[in-house]
């Protein structure tokens, strides 16, 4: 026992460095947890936590019963997997090409611009977007105009929904992606390359038999976490681009817990809502965190 | 062929990839020269449904009308504070946390370590935040936007890497010297750990001067409100129905107002890049 008192003395000023973290995991990232409760309540903020009528599981059932359940997932899924599929593949690619270029400074200019949309907001790229793209001040719109053609409404048309939030993900995130890829290149042993060239393979072939599987690796474990998140929607981005026309293809699972509970104060809904995918969350990232350690790397955890 | 010959010559695949990136690097900036060089056009030469990539006279009035407007000002100097004080507090909050995380055999080391897991694990939602926030009795405050968001795993988990990176000889002999946790922890801690450091405070002030999500859901009060609430209710709101053109602030200082809301980003991040880099390195899984 003294021994701990000890142990304890010994790293008193330690625990004094750690005592605002500890604080603020515990009443912000810990105790919102007990919010789970509401979700078996018919929650009012007039009866308090306590005071409020138990239901049991009928908040799940009314939310897997909703009618828009279905909508609301197809929507969730299919703006995460046309991120997943088709935008996965594109920063592997950008870091491939980039390798090639010899001129190092045309390579830094190019990265330095590249890098620069991860940084925006989605307010000004929701901004950007509509300078671009809306029926009244959009610079495509004026181009349109200008040859003569009739204006398109790309905004709020529902079959271009999803793909111009594709559009703004990409933009955003392509460049920032390459940068794990770029690094996974630079720790290829170079003499690979100079063997390949002894042995006459072309550029194209080095990048098929010595650059492609010497990130492999790296591909494979940002794949794995990028499924670990598989439910979630940007909710800002979709906060901003969403409005009447689209509201179809728009709503998704975090966009629903947003506006049950923070617009309308059907607080037991949306607290049914967050548990569903937090749970789908926590065996997603249980998975993935065991399958990167299969493929023989540090887990997160 | 020799080599020197062949490295010379220029392969197919390196044209492809010039092309490639140039446009990739041209997307990325076109946009922004774009609205730039329309909040430039002086007011008298702008036409409204006519395309010009330069504008035909030049003029700052549309930035000198956008702040001299009050509203866009508060939110400014709102936005300001939160960058400056959020990110002062969370790098504090997450490096001392960090370090307490790499004393293993440290009584409580399991509990602080799990409370980081569990939260990167499990997410209770909005409406769990939003009542811990409105407990604290947080609402419509200022500190709404920086004391919820002090930490998170993955800054933590970014610190802790950098920190256990240092040479534990260095600890160990400033211990022998006399020194205490609290001196290593600033003598030698903190300044070894520079480029971390500058990564998080990157990260850290951009995330709190784009700040959007938590200003809409904490705060109501319109003196509070940050500069991305103000640009999206000038721009957004305004863009999707065409009626209200007329009423709004022309096109021209919505323009100006967005390149207002992003330009200190755009002018502090070239400085911060070859930082950056190397921290995205050290908080990704190593592959």
């Amino acid at each position: 026992m003294s021994s701990l008192r000890k142990r304890i003395y010994r790293y008193r000023y330690v625990y004094l460095l750690a005592l605002p973290g500890t604080l603020y995991f515990l009443c912000f990232k810990i105790f919102p947890m007990w919010g789970v409760v509401l979700s078996f309540e018919k929650f009012k903020v007039s009866k308090g936590v306590f005071g409020s009528e138990w239901v049991w599981f009928q908040n799940y059932i009314n939310f897997f019963r909703n009618r828009n359940f279905l909508q609301m997932l197809r929507n969730t899924l299919a703006i995460s997997s046309i991120n997943l599929f088709l935008g996965f593949p594109l920063p592997i690619i950008l870091a491939i090409l980039l390798n090639e270029i010899r001129n190092q400074k045309y390579k830094k200019a190019v990265q330095t611009l590249v890098y620069l949309p991860h940084f925006m907001s989605w307010v000004v790229i929701a901004g950007l977007t509509f300078f671009l793209f809306s029926v009244d001040i959009g610079v495509v719109n004026k181009l349109l105009v200008a040859a003569g053609r009739e204006k398109v409404s790309f905004l709020t048309d529902p079959k271009l929904f999803w793909w111009i939030l594709f559009g703004q993900s990409t933009w955003r995130e392509l460049g920032w992606g390459s940068i794990v890829y770029l690094a996974a290149i630079s720790q290829i042993d170079q003499t690979l390359y100079e063997a390949a060239e002894v042995d006459g393979a072309s550029k194209w072939r080095q990048i098929l038999h010595v650059t492609l599987p010497g990130i492999m690796p790296t591909v494979v474990v940002m794949f794995i976490m990028r499924l670990g998140t598989v439910l979630d929607t940007g909710i800002e981005q979709l906060m901003l681009m969403s409005n009447t026309f689209v509201s179809d293809v728009a709503q998704t699972f975090d966009l629903y817990a947003y506006q049950q509970g923070i617009q309308q104060g059907n607080y037991s809904v949306s607290v049914t809502v967050s548990v569903c995918k937090g749970l789908v969350g926590l065996v997603l990232v249980v998975l993935s965190n065991r399958a990167i350690k299969k493929t023989g790397n540090e887990g997160m955890f | 062929m020799t080599k020197k010959a062949k490295k010379k010559r220029i392969s197919g695949i390196e044209i492809i990839a010039y092309l490639v990136v140039t446009l990739a690097a041209l997307c990325c900036i076109v946009p922004f020269l774009y609205i730039i060089s329309v909040s430039l056009t002086a007011q008298e030469v702008y036409v409204p449904f006519e395309f010009r990539l330069f504008p035909k006279k030049l003029s700052l009035e549309n930035y000198a009308y956008v702040l001299k407007n009050d509203a866009f000002v508060t939110a400014l100097l709102n936005t300001v504070f939160i960058t400056l004080v959020g990110t002062f507090l969370c790098i504090s909050v997450t490096f001392t946390y960090a370090y307490a995380l790499t004393k293993k055999d440290m009584p409580g080391y399991k509990f602080m370590i799990s409370m980081v897991i569990a939260s990167m694990l499990f997410n209770p939602g909005i409406v769990s935040q939003f009542l811990t926030v409105k407990g604290f009795g947080l609402l419509n405050s200022r500190w709404a936007l920086i004391i919820p968001v002090l930490s998170s795993y993955y800054y933590v988990i970014l610190a802790k890497t950098s920190i256990a990176g240092i040479p534990a000889d260095l600890e160990e002999a400033a211990r022998i010297d006399g020194a205490n946790d609290l001196t290593i922890f600033f003598r030698i801690i903190l300044p070894l750990s520079k480029a971390v450091l500058a990564t998080l405070v990157l990260f850290l002030a951009v995330y709190h001067w784009n700040v959007y999500f938590n200003s809409v859901v904490y705060i109501n009060d319109s003196k509070l409100r940050t500069l991305q609430v103000y640009v999206k209710t000038l721009i957004i709101d305004n863009a999707v129905d065409s009626i209200d053109v007329e009423k709004v602030p022309s096109e021209l200082i919505r323009y100006a107002t967005v390149v207002l809301a992003m330009l200190p980003i755009v002018v502090v991040y070239p400085f911060l890049q070859k930082h950056f880099v190397k921290g995205v390195m050290v908080g990704s899984v190593k592959g």
